[in-house]
């Protein structure tokens, strides 16, 4: 176990990362409530960003409708929450389950009659735009006039309902994130990591190799859409209220895949770097913005639409190749496919 | 219930369906040539929209008559879209090409909220509550008449690629990218060409759909899936199948609103939208991969 985990990792790669952890535990002794709660959705950002890397950074499937997974996980928990009293971390494994049924549906259609590439992406927005529509007219969670989680101020932090202030929120949401970097590493050292690859690369090749490659999308399909599943426990705990036209809307699959485009596809610290870059651009944008009395609705979009297509153009496999070169942590010498 | 209802519901989805499917071909075109999924579909139809109502507003201009002007506009945008953005990306994988539309819907949507704000902008034009009887059926003059814009378009741009000579250099494009370089075809040129074929499908689309629809800008999006939705039905690169997978969303979609609730109705598409994946996956009208 620990040497699948640590087997090949450059030292000073490890001392870095150890450096940047112990950074983010100290955080909250240095940081004040804003910086806290900017830090928990660059958090949040990295998490669902490492879990849909795992679908198409990893075995090279694009979905645009990863809001369906994070909808499925906040709603399903909310809802145990609020009609039986029933605790998020027991709803959790309920919300992962259904999620990643979901996730299965979807890649079983998809896969099995060949729907790839843009076909694939289609589909998936389409089976988020069927939830959203769907959700809006599902009444046992209220419909479109919103789920609400009870709320109230909370001077004990209680971690079993998820009930308390920014400071819990921000270290569950980090172990979250440590969690699934660990499981990512690791997979992308297994077999089935190896596998995924090599759809990605080629999917006639690898087919050709005797690689099931319907299976190992199916495992791809499935292992993202059970990890973005938590991440919507997390939305709907911290956030409090859930309407469909909000958690299944397109864009919120799309900020989800910003990250890891900007910080690099298919890199293991690509969607961490690309949550940090994004968010905190978009945070200080927002402050120069509201500063100068410029606070008209759509601006910061424009912004992350420019910055995605800035990004795109000169950098098309991201920051974080460049940036790893820069730290001497690419040990594979060989040129980019 | 009347059984005429049935039958004005049909015809109105099927007018509506017609303008959806004008739009939906630029979406074909675009993709049956540049092979190059315009994310930014939608976007650039509420631009149109956009540009009508406010010639409109500000000069008593009517959307039919502006057809044939946004169109030739959203031809020359189309164009310095593909050349300036699009043709560097023709080499680069299918996602990479996705992102750069994307990034485009995104500021373009947001743009629109930021010049026009949140709120619906519609046309009143002086034929908005006339209506034709036929029989026992009523149609709505403003539904006919986009109807009837859509289908001239439409005809207009298959005459094209049948019969102009850059028509079928274009289709030569689509069928063999090498074999048209070979025989010295300019192809980013005839690329540049059909992406402004496409936008100005969307553009004349645009133009006679603000007689039935209000705009906002999340009408992007959402016209964006639309046009995926009856492209993938009617079959991509397809462009009979265009207007036909148009006319039955837009029949579907108005036969739902009436069976069910009209905010339900696009959930019917969607599901069209996966039974056609399931069972046909190339599409009603669409080739069989080879």
């Amino acid at each position: 176990m620990m040497a699948l985990l640590l087997h090949d990792v450059p030292r000073h790669a490890l001392v870095l990362l150890g450096l940047v952890l112990a950074g983010l535990i100290a955080m909250p002794w240095f940081a004040n409530d804003y910086l806290l709660t900017v830090l928990i959705v660059i958090l949040y950002f990295a998490y669902t960003g490492i879990a849909w890397n795992v679908l198409m950074g990893f075995a090279g499937q694009l979905s645009l409708g990863h809001a369906l997974y994070v909808g499925l996980g906040a709603y399903t928990t909310a809802a145990l929450y609020v009609h039986f009293g029933i605790g998020p971390w027991v709803g959790m494994p309920v919300a992962i389950l259904i999620s990643v049924a979901s996730g299965m549906v979807i890649g079983f259609l998809a896969f099995r009659f060949g729907v790839a590439g843009v076909y694939f992406a289609i589909l998936t927005i389409a089976f988020c735009e069927f939830a959203r529509i769907g959700f809006d007219h599902f009444g046992w969670v209220s419909g479109s006039s919103g789920l609400f989680l009870p709320v109230a101020n909370y001077t004990r932090n209680d971690v079993l309902n998820l009930r308390g202030q920014p400071v819990m929120f921000y270290y569950v949401i980090l172990a979250l994130t440590a969690v699934a970097f660990v499981l990512c590493h690791m997979l992308l050292r297994s077999r089935v990591g190896y596998f995924w690859q090599a759809i990605r690369e080629d999917e006639v090749a690898a087919r050709s190799l005797g690689i099931n490659t319907f299976r190992y999308k199916m495992i791809a399909i499935a292992i993202s859409s059970g990890m973005t599943a938590p991440a919507g426990v997390f939305y709907a705990f911290y956030y409090n209220n859930l309407f469909p036209e909000q958690t299944f809307f397109i864009l919120r699959s799309i900020e989800i895949i910003l990250g890891p485009i900007i910080g690099g596809v298919g890199t293991l610290f690509g969607p961490v770097i690309g949550a940090f870059l994004i968010t905190g651009l978009a945070e200080v944008l927002q402050e120069f913005l509201s500063a100068y009395g410029l606070d008209i609705p759509g601006v910061k979009r424009v912004f992350y639409g420019v910055c995605l297509l800035v990004v795109i153009m000169v950098l098309p496999h991201g920051i974080w190749p460049p940036l790893a070169r820069l730290l001497r942590l690419d040990k594979r010498q060989k040129p980019e496919a | 219930m009347p059984a005429e209802i049935y039958l004005n519901v049909a015809i109105s989805g099927l007018l509506t369906g017609l303008v959806y499917g004008l739009m939906a071909l630029g979406l074909s075109v675009i993709f049956g040539v540049v092979r190059v999924v315009n994310f930014a579909h939608g976007e650039m139809m509420t631009i149109a929209m956009y540009l009508a109502v406010v010639l409109f507003a500000q000069f008593r201009l009517d959307p039919l008559l502006m057809m044939l002007p946004l169109a030739a506009l959203m031809f020359a945008a189309g164009y310095v879209m593909q050349m300036a953005l699009i043709n560097p990306f023709i080499a680069r994988p299918e996602h990479s090409q996705f992102m750069l539309l994307l990034a485009v819907a995104v500021i373009l949507v947001n743009g629109l909220l930021i010049i026009f704000g949140p709120d619906a902008r519609s046309v009143q034009t002086s034929y908005a509550f006339d209506s034709f009887a036929l029989g026992p059926v009523i149609v709505d003059a403003t539904k006919l008449y986009a109807g009837l814009a859509a289908i001239l378009v439409a005809s207009a741009l298959f005459a094209f690629f049948k019969f102009a000579p850059i028509g079928k250099a274009i289709r030569a494009c689509a069928d063999n990218y090498t074999g048209a370089l070979v025989v010295g075809l300019n192809v980013k040129r005839l690329y540049a060409l059909s992406f402004g074929l496409g936008a100005a499908c969307v553009g004349a689309a645009g133009a006679v759909i603000v007689l039935i629809v209000d705009v906002t800008p999340p009408l992007g999006p959402a016209y964006t899936l639309l046009a995926f939705v009856i492209v993938i039905t009617g079959g991509l690169g397809s462009m009979p199948g265009a207007l036909f997978g148009g006319i039955l969303i837009g029949v579907t979609e108005a036969m739902a609103g009436l069976f069910f609730t009209p905010s339900a109705k696009s959930m019917f598409a969607f599901a069209i939208l996966v039974l056609v994946l399931l069972f046909r996956p190339q599409g009603i009208m669409g080739k069989k991969p080879s």
